[in-house]
């Protein structure tokens, strides 16, 4: 267990990490057309600024020995209700600077690449708050010291996401996108609510540091319990199955948020709560577990889809499942694992961040196309964007020594050493890498040019293509200066512990068997791809396999059947017993009394003669009564 | 003399008062029939009064009096106005609060 100690001197700057953006969102979204000439400008500035606060910050950790690298900046105090306290304070440690580091930095060159990509947009200055919300939140996320404040910012992320995902509010399948996200991520906050009341009941507390240190108290079951529901909230905001459906369509919003989401924050957060849990993980095997084979369902879910996409950013996103399922696997591992899977976290960052501007940039000059069908020979006319992309090609796929290299091999090889089957999978997951990712690279920017007829393609503007170098430049350094010597294990090691993975088989032998199955995917493509002319329509006769994949492993219809149907029949029927029981029971009510009335309004004649009878006849009825009673 | 006797002309007294309520339709003679059985109703309160020796009826009597001197200041108000919207004084069409 680390020790935190107060926040002091540089590190008190702490709270501006997450101010700066804030600020700049709450700016930009509260001040209207004021801001619209240069509130784009605000935007990158805010993020700037972060960036510069997190090297400070970095800097400052650097200078102070391991163990003492934590620290906790108390803020005020949010709750206090008896038992329940909860502080706004934000812990800076290895981890959330390592995250902090990815997210301003990454983030940083989208906002720069979204200057150029969304200009002649209406909306820029609104598209850049809702950027500046993202990062907010998301670096609340990682700084928080307790699991309500990540809650916070966990929920922020959410929203953010959706408003993003659902920014082109012109067209039609933006909305129901932007929904589903939305309600998919509910799904998973459930486990993340009911995680948070579990850590109450058992600990009385919510802190990080308070939960890690009861969790060796508590029962078994009580801690897997706690494990399965932080698992379902990370399968929500990670993609992971079986709460994968959203992240395909969540490729309405710009490219810049996809790439975004993808690389620096949203997807990556799921991650982050498992390996901030890793004391609590550590403690419940089963739950880990069941980490583990999320990760593997999802990473070869997400390579086959991907294999089958023609749409470019779908596939991408595809790979980002697949790459999202490999940490997932890797912190399932356990203390061998968590410093691999965010190892490969920030490398990921670098090479998707640069494919998917990469992306944005080929839909830039082919007029918003998205059809790889279409692409084809864009080497060129967009020599930067192919440079920048292949560098990323090559990086996933793990080409040393690019990052993938370093990173993801040390997942399969320490996967391997906890079961042959497990790292087995991988292994394959890595061939199916290779295979789609050649697949895109080689639709988009090598072959035939299949181009529609109207389409002039050109290199993108400065703003665009130097974020995409210095990513290109992250994709292929990144691997190779974290690793070496023990660079990240050593950093991460206070919090996250580590423990080198024992295999049978040696480096060397591992990384050969994952090169090999890194060439038959490459292979594979190029028979397909490269010999072979693409149609430019997608063929229709295809086997089973690419039926399914092209709709998504039938993940939509399987929540459609299961979910949405029954749940549809549900209302209705809750609807139906609405209306006519309890709704019939009061209407019934009222309209007996008012029958009841109407009849009883006939007696007013309006005569007064009429009325005097009656009163007279009464008076001559008591008079009677009288006679007869009082004989 | 037998007080008696002025209880039955009092009965007669009240009986062509409400007999006049009941089928007269002009509001004049319907007002001037309730003053009729109220005064019928007074010689009742006086002729018990004298009967059982005690004043009791004498006192309501004169409270009768004066409830009806305030009635009739208002009632004949009331159909007053009546007639001046309407130009008529009959009591059947004076049922605008029917419906």
């Amino acid at each position: 267990m680390e020790t935190i100690t107060a926040a002091s001197g540089t590190t008190s700057l702490t709270w501006l990490l997450i101010a700066l953006p804030l600020a700049g969102a709450v700016i930009l979204l509260g001040t209207g057309r004021v801001t619209n000439k240069w509130g784009h400008l605000l935007g990158v500035a805010t993020i700037a600024g972060s960036f510069g606060v997190a090297v400070t910050l970095w800097l400052s950790l650097l200078a102070k020995p391991s163990e003492d690298r934590a620290v906790r900046q108390f803020l005020f105090t949010w709750l206090d209700l008896g038992r329940f306290k909860v502080d706004v304070a934000l812990q800076l440690d290895q981890l959330s600077m390592a995250f902090v580091l990815l997210i301003t930095g990454v983030g940083l060159l989208i906002h720069v690449y979204a200057v150029g990509y969304m200009k002649g947009d209406d909306g820029r200055r609104r598209f850049f708050g809702y950027l500046n919300l993202f990062v907010a939140a998301m670096l609340l996320l990682v700084l928080a010291d307790s699991y309500v404040l990540l809650y916070v910012g966990w929920e922020g992320v959410g929203l953010a996401s959706y408003l993003l995902i659902g920014y082109y509010q012109t067209r039609d399948t933006a909305g129901p996108a932007a929904k589903k996200a939305f309600v998919v991520n509910r799904v998973g906050d459930i486990g993340m609510s009911v995680a948070i009341m579990l850590m109450f009941a058992a600990f009385g507390t919510v802190t990080f540091q308070g939960v890690f240190e009861a969790a060796p108290g508590a029962s078994s079951a009580m801690v897997n319990g706690i494990g399965f529901m932080l698992l379902l909230a990370a399968c929500g905001k990670s993609a992971q199955f079986p709460l994968q459906s959203w992240l395909l369509d969540a490729m309405e919003g710009p490219t810049p948020v996809s790439a975004l989401i993808h690389a620096a924050t949203m997807v990556t957060a799921g991650v982050y709560l498992i390996a901030r849990s890793n004391p609590i993980f550590d403690l419940a095997p089963t739950a880990q577990m069941a980490v583990i084979i999320v990760g593997l369902i999802t990473l070869l879910a997400g390579g086959i889809i991907a294999s089958a996409k023609d749409d470019i950013k779908k596939a991408l996103a595809g790979s980002t499942m697949s790459a999202i399922g490999y940490m997932m696997l890797a912190v399932g591992l356990g203390p061998t694992g968590y410093v691999f899977a965010i190892a490969f976290l920030l490398a990921h960052g670098f090479f998707k961040a640069g494919l998917f501007l990469g992306a944005g940039s080929v839909m830039h000059g082919m007029n918003d196309q998205v059809n790889m069908r279409r692409f084809g020979g864009l080497r060129s006319v967009m020599a930067i964007t192919t440079a920048t992309f292949g560098l990323g090609y090559l990086a996933i796929i793990g080409i040393p020594p690019l990052a993938g290299y370093f990173t993801k091999d040390l997942i399969i090889e320490s996967a391997l050493a906890r079961s042959p089957i497990i790292g087995g999978l991988a292994i394959i997951g890595a061939g199916l890498t290779a295979f789609y990712m050649s697949r895109i690279f080689f639709m988009t920017f090598i072959g035939k040019k299949r181009w529609t007829e109207d389409v002039h393609p050109h290199e993108s503007p400065w703003s665009m293509t130097v974020p995409m170098l210095v990513l290109a430049i992250g994709s292929v350094a990144s691997g190779y200066l974290l690793m070496r010597d023990y660079t990240l294990e050593k950093w991460l090691e206070p919090v996250t512990g580590f423990v080198e993975p024992e295999t049978s088989l040696s480096h060397v032998v591992v990384t050969s068997i994952t090169l090999t199955s890194v060439a038959v995917g490459i292979v594979a493509a190029i028979l397909l791809y490269l010999r072979r002319d693409v149609p430019q329509v997608a063929p229709e006769k295809v086997s089973f396999l690419v039926v399914a994949a092209r709709k998504d492993l039938f993940g939509d219809a399987f929540n459609e059947a299961v979910f949405m149907r029954p749940g549809q029949w549900l209302t209705r029927s809750l609807v139906w017993v609405d209306n006519r029981v309890i709704d019939g029971a009061v209407n019934g009510v009222a309209a007996s009394l008012g029958g009841l009335s109407a009849r009883a309004r006939r007696i007013q004649t309006g005569y007064t003669r009429s009325y005097s009878l009656v009163m007279l006849s009464g008076a001559l009825l008591v008079l009677v009564l009288l006679a007869i009673v009082g004989r | 003399m037998n007080p008696m006797n002025y209880i039955y002309l009092s009965a007669a007294l009240f009986s062509i008062g409400a007999f006049g309520v009941l089928f007269r339709r002009n509001a004049i003679v319907v007002f001037m029939c309730v003053e009729l059985m109220l005064n019928a109703a007074n010689l009742a309160f006086v002729t018990f009064a004298r009967i059982n020796g005690t004043l009791d009826g004498q006192v309501v009597a004169f409270f009768v009096m004066v409830v009806a001197a305030a009635e009739v200041v208002i009632g004949l108000a009331i159909i007053m106005s009546i007639f001046a919207t309407r130009r008529s004084a009959s009591i059947d069409e004076a049922n605008l609060l029917r419906s």
